[in-house]
């Protein structure tokens, strides 16, 4: 869902860059406070692997494919102003190197991409997570629900800043139903792959995980297998 | 290999082989927002972006005939300037072992 140069107008961007802007700013603030010895590697592997994977794009239906935004996955692993961090380097990266979203639509990508798919993701996550067992399952059901949700609402505020500044002149339900439903379906791509993922790291490290906080007692760690209680506490 | 560091290399090996090998099976049908964007039509609205003649733009570093070499390549190259970038970038960020969270906050953006 990257989004190039001339769909939008130029008051459009600016104003995505504005809110670009300001979000990265806050998170530079907020983010310390997410990061320490422990999880800041973590957070640089994050971003790293959500490059790797969004350059693997998956099927979806007729003619069509998907991939990896990774806003609630990187949220859920990091926390959600590290995740803004993670998700705007990526994108300024492929903008940057990479010609894959537009240079004057990067504020818009890191608006859709790293503050909507990243708080709608860690939003949903939250919400279930309260709701659900405090268990493993529960978390992964969680991430897996804000992962999914997360796609489709951040194609639906494309069509929104389609709305107001798109330079095509073209029915806006049009839009809305074809970005609408082939997000589902891409989002439910999101979900398999974020709770896959998740899992795996839930299994070898659950300490520095950190939307699994809630899972951090000593008798929920000293039964993982390959992990010892007193490193992980460490 | 320690039992520490070993999630960290398997995690690392893992998003290379992903950007480096897997990327090439990767479908190359039009993503959702092209999609849309062709039904829609409004798909012929888009620029090419103006770093279009990048050395690696497109995910394929130019000069390399290759494309599954090309492509590994440029996956690769992009992985370690993310890391580089982002792990750069929250290690500046990140509380100090022995330093109480709230100091970290109270120093704000400065740099420690």
């Amino acid at each position: 869902m990257h989004v190039p140069d001339g769909f939008l107008d130029a008051p459009t961007s600016v104003a995505t860059g504005v809110v670009a802007a300001g979000t990265v700013a806050l998170a530079l603030q907020r983010a310390r406070r997410e990061l320490d010895e422990r999880t800041a590697p973590l957070a640089g592997l994050t971003a790293a692997f959500v490059f790797a994977v969004q350059m693997v794009n998956f099927p979806v239906g007729a003619g069509t494919s998907g991939h990896l935004v990774g806003g609630a996955l990187t949220a859920v692993l990091v926390g959600p102003w590290t995740a803004v961090l993670c998700m705007t380097v990526v994108l300024v990266v492929q903008a940057v190197l990479f010609a894959d979203g537009g240079l004057t639509a990067l504020g818009t990508n890191v608006t859709l991409l790293g503050l909507v798919a990243v708080g709608v993701g860690y939003g949903v996550f939250r919400l279930l997570l309260a709701l659900l067992p405090r268990t493993r399952g529960g978390l992964l059901a969680a991430a897996g629900a804000g992962a999914f949700v997360s796609v489709p609402v951040a194609a639906l505020v494309f069509v929104g800043l389609f709305a107001v500044g798109g330079v095509a002149d073209v029915p806006l339900s049009a839009v809305a139903a074809a970005m609408g439903g082939i997000h589902v379906l891409i989002g439910i791509g999101e979900a398999v792959i974020t709770v896959a993922v998740l899992a795996a790291v839930v299994s070898v490290r659950p300490d520095l995980v950190h939307g699994a906080a809630h899972l951090r007692r000593p008798s929920d760690l000293a039964t993982r297998p390959g992990l010892r209680a007193e490193e992980s506490l460490r | 290999m320690s039992r520490r560091r070993a999630p960290w290399l398997a995690g690392l090996l893992l998003t290379l082989v992903i950007a480096g090998f897997v990327s090439h099976h990767a479908s190359s049908a039009p993503d959702g927002l092209e999609w849309a964007a062709g039904e829609s039509g409004f798909a012929d609205t888009a620029r090419d972006s103006a770093t279009a003649d990048s050395p690696l733009a497109d995910y394929a570093v130019s000069g390399v005939d290759d494309g599954r070499l090309s492509g590994g390549l440029a996956g690769v190259a992009g992985v370690a300037v993310t890391l580089v970038l982002a792990g750069g970038l929250t290690l500046v960020l990140r509380r100090r072992t022995g330093r109480p969270a709230a100091d970290a906050a109270a120093a704000g953006p400065a740099r420690d």
